[in-house]
């Protein structure tokens, strides 16, 4: 057992060579890296580098829910197309669109030009509705299927990922990362010192812009009285100056923008955004323009009117600008919004851990020193104790530093502050495999064996309860690790990887020179 | 030069003192009970949903006295209710300020609520005590989150609790995993009758030091429980309490020796790891002191209560006759 031909010796040399040869990049900056050696390297995480961790939480049910009242408007189509049938009573219950067949139309020709609209759904298996009738109260239903709900909720999400990449990255600031995390939920990761509330504002608004005409007919008078036309709504203006009453169709929509920018306004003060229009948008804006001289028209952004100008001159141009009081942020962030797009559903931050990057800077700092100090305090304590095989065991612990820094290197982990602190405990811990074998060799030479025969029963003896004292530690490692989240996981990771090495280590590596000090030196009574 | 520090051949008899270290665990039990339920933890937000802000000077400023004085001021001016501010010490030496704000719970739209908190925070911060300063941290955590995150730390200390309950069954039988779930679950309560008495923050993080806690003190009682069923095998007709007496002094040394350099590593992390870790690196020291005293005078003893197979000739017979050399 103590014993160890020249390939195993070699092999460990090769492992702990190609251990510090993954490690190495770390010590490079990664835009200047050391040539010869590969592009593995740790992370550092959002508490050690600083940035924004937010956890958003997609409105699925927002989007469910815009589905069935749109549901209601395609049975009123279909039942007005040719041959039209005759219903009374279609309304909203709850999440079913209901309807009553009047006696005299024909209940089954009805029910099957109501099954008609459903389609099979696209990339999802099934059929987008589900029809329910009761002939007998000739009540009609219409709900969308289980699968349909899934699959809009989880096209929401894939397409708020998109949306929200595509809004950062207008925002200028580095590699966003973006996960999807359960059903409904997004995690967010920008790092750097960014303004996290700026990040916020950018995410969390829907972004929904339209064009609408104003209805001037509507006066103040009339909106105070709620007596407003039908399809007519009421939005207010965003800098809290009023409200108008605006023709319910929009003319132009956010999805016919390709481009926007804010700059200075050359005609006064504040800022102004300036976009363009695709063909269909030039073409529809220049018709609405020319046909509406001398009228207002608003342009609204998630229901608030954000500028309400006069048609002057028809716009044939396909481009326009939006002029108001803005400060440059608003306007750049007003431009992003309405370049990136409109989010499919409405985001929610429901968790933010924003670390600035001198606290993190100043946390490597600190977690480096306690690093240091308590690797240093364990090594000499260690040497104090066992003389020349505490210096194994000592050799046997920086091998396990590095094969935890090899590890984390070539899975490209994320090193956080929780995963330093992982990596000192499991120092102080990684000893522990090594007091045992070496309290079991003093009580072998106690019992009278020959050093050789003690250091052999030693490292047998002390196998079972390694092993299960580190299996232990693992089990709790590998529950933080599935229930826990951000810094708790990185914690997890190092305790889990050091638990792992520091058994090689210290069963292996110590064994081969332990081994090959008492099959060489045969002491006679060991020092231990 | 070997340096022992603790003889090979000790004879205490820990068996002995075992009603003494039963009543004086019961009675740090029912404390940290006792301190659980009237005091009770000062929980972060990580809990109890709410907003952190934290501030620091703008480069090579400082803050004083009236920094406080007027950063509180402004925070209280916006009437957000139960709201504390006070100095914080970084990890790099200089001073900074930070705020604490409850939670809104219990309303519709308490997410949306906590996120304007957070902006009007930051804003009377900078207002206070002028633009330039540095924004080092802000937490906020929604009602959701916070609801779901006690519910994953009590499920993650359940789990492993019964996880470890499991192995040792596994591994030994279930008279041990009593005496070990027991120390384990004494360990668990006394670290959180600390908390709740030293009022330290009880964040995501202490419930990642209970977890190592556990790991750690089931690690120390395993190794003793080998040791005990080895020794059962050697010495057949050996009294139960001079076996579980004579296997603890065996293992005497080992656990003194781990349990320092599990120290001098975590005292180290207490030291110089900065104020974030500070909590957690606390609880770690509490753990390894009372992990290391539940194994000898807890779990051990304790198989005198339960009882042990005495005859463990059968199944790991491979392990016996490399024992009984």
């Amino acid at each position: 057992m103590l014993r160890f031909n020249r390939w195993q010796t070699i092999g460990l040399a090769i492992l702990m060579v190609l251990a510090a040869y993954v490690t190495m990049p770390n010590f490079f900056p990664k835009d200047d890296p050391l040539p010869g050696f590969p592009g593995t390297g740790l992370t550092l995480g959002l508490d050690l580098q600083g940035g924004s961790y937010l956890l958003l939480d997609v409105g699925t049910d927002v989007v469910i829910d815009q589905r069935i009242n749109n549901l209601r408007a395609d049975v009123r189509t279909e039942f007005r197309r040719a041959p039209r049938v005759r219903f009374t009573g279609l309304e909203r219950e709850g999440d079913a669109v209901t309807m009553r067949i009047p006696e005299g139309e024909d209940f089954e020709a009805a029910e099957s030009r109501l099954r008609r609209l459903s389609r099979p759904l696209t990339g999802a298996p099934g059929r987008d509705l589900l029809v329910t009738s009761d002939a007998e109260a000739r009540q009609l239903s219409v709900t969308l299927t289980d699968e349909a709900r899934e699959a809009y909720a989880n096209d929401a999400v894939d397409q708020s990922i998109t949306a929200v990449r595509r809004r950062i990255d207008n925002l200028g600031t580095v590699e966003p990362s973006i996960q999807k995390q359960g059903d409904t939920r997004l995690v967010l990761q920008v790092p750097g010192d960014g303004d996290s509330e700026r990040l916020k504002s950018v995410i969390g608004r829907t972004g929904q812009l339209s064009f609408h005409m104003v209805d001037d007919s509507v006066g103040f008078q009339e909106i105070q009285a709620g007596r407003i036309p039908p399809r007519r709504v009421v939005y207010p203006s965003s800098d809290g100056s009023g409200t108008l009453a605006l023709f319910e169709t929009p003319d132009v929509t956010g999805d016919m923008i390709t481009d926007a920018s804010a700059q200075p306004n050359p005609d006064g003060g504040g800022f102004q955004v300036n976009f363009a229009f695709d063909n269909r948008g030039q073409w529809r804006f220049a018709d609405v323009t020319r046909e509406n001289i001398g009228r207002r028209f608003a342009i609204v952004l998630d229901e608030q009117i954000i500028s309400a100008p006069t048609i002057q001159t028809p716009i044939l141009g396909g481009s326009g600008r939006i002029t108001g009081r803005f400060s440059p942020e608003e306007a750049t962030e007003l431009s992003i919004l309405i370049k990136s797009g409109a989010l499919p559903a409405p985001l929610q931050v429901i968790e933010q851990r924003t670390v600035g990057a001198d606290l993190g800077a100043d946390s490597v700092r600190a977690g480096t020193i306690a690093l240091i100090i308590g690797f240093v305090a364990v090594v000499i304590y260690i040497a104090f104790t066992y003389g020349r095989f505490g210096l194994y065991a000592d050799i046997a612990l920086i091998a396990n530093v590095l094969l935890i820094a090899g590890a984390l290197s070539l899975l490209g982990a994320t090193l956080t502050l929780p995963g330093i602190a992982g990596i000192v405990l499991t120092i102080g811990m990684a000893v522990d495999a090594n007091v045992l074998i070496f309290e079991r060799i003093r009580e072998e030479v106690a019992s009278g064996k020959p050093s050789v025969a003690a250091v052999e029963a030693g490292y047998k003896n002390a196998w079972s309860a390694i092993v299960d004292a580190n299996l232990t530690t693992l089990i709790a490692a590998l529950i933080m690790f599935q229930l826990g989240s951000g810094p708790v996981r990185g914690f997890a990771v190092t305790l889990g990887i050091g638990v792992i090495t520091s058994v090689f280590t210290a069963f292996v590596i110590t064994r081969v020179f332990a081994g090959g000090y008492v099959l060489r030196a045969r002491p006679k009574t060991l020092k231990i | 030069m070997a340096f022992q520090l603790i003889p090979s051949n000790t004879k205490i008899d820990f068996v002995r003192f075992r009603f003494v270290a039963l009543i004086i665990s019961a009675l740090l039990l029912a404390g940290s009970i006792t301190a659980f339920f009237t005091i009770g933890l000062n929980f972060g937000i990580d809990f109890r949903g709410g907003v952190t802000v934290e501030v620091g000077p703008a480069d090579g400023e400082n803050f004083d006295e009236s920094s406080l004085t007027a950063a509180r001021g402004a925070v209280n001016d916006l009437n957000l209710g139960d709201v504390r501010v006070q100095n914080i010490t970084n990890p790099g030496g200089e001073q900074g300020i930070v705020a604490f704000i409850e939670a809104v719970i219990d309303s519709e739209d308490g997410d949306t609520r906590q996120n304007e908190v957070a902006t009007q925070v930051q804003d009377a911060l900078k207002q206070a005590l002028g633009e330039e300063i540095s924004v080092r941290r802000v937490d906020v955590v929604g009602p959701t989150v916070s609801g779901e995150l006690v519910q994953r730390g009590v499920t993650a200390l359940v789990v492993a609790i019964g996880l470890m309950l499991a192995y040792i069954w596994f591994r030994f039988e279930w008279q041990f995993s009593i005496g070990a779930i027991l120390a384990l679950t004494h360990d668990v309560i006394l670290t959180i009758g600390v908390f709740a008495v030293t009022q330290l923050e009880f964040t995501l993080a202490i419930i990642a030091a209970l977890l190592t806690i556990i790991g750690y003190s089931m690690n120390d009682t395993v190794v003793i429980y080998d040791r005990i069923r080895e020794n059962l095998r050697k010495y057949k007709q050996m009294p139960l309490k001079d076996v579980i007496n004579l296997s603890v002094n065996q293992t005497l040394g080992r656990t003194i020796m781990t349990s320092l350099t599990t120290l001098l590593a975590v005292v180290a992390l207490f030291v110089f790891g900065g104020s974030v870790l500070r909590g957690f690196s606390f609880a770690l020291i509490w753990g390894v002191i009372v992990g290391t005293y539940s194994t000898v005078y807890i779990a051990s003893p304790l198989l005198l209560q339960t009882g042990v197979k005495r005859d463990w000739s059968e199944g790991g017979s491979k392990v016996d006759t490399a024992t009984t050399v």
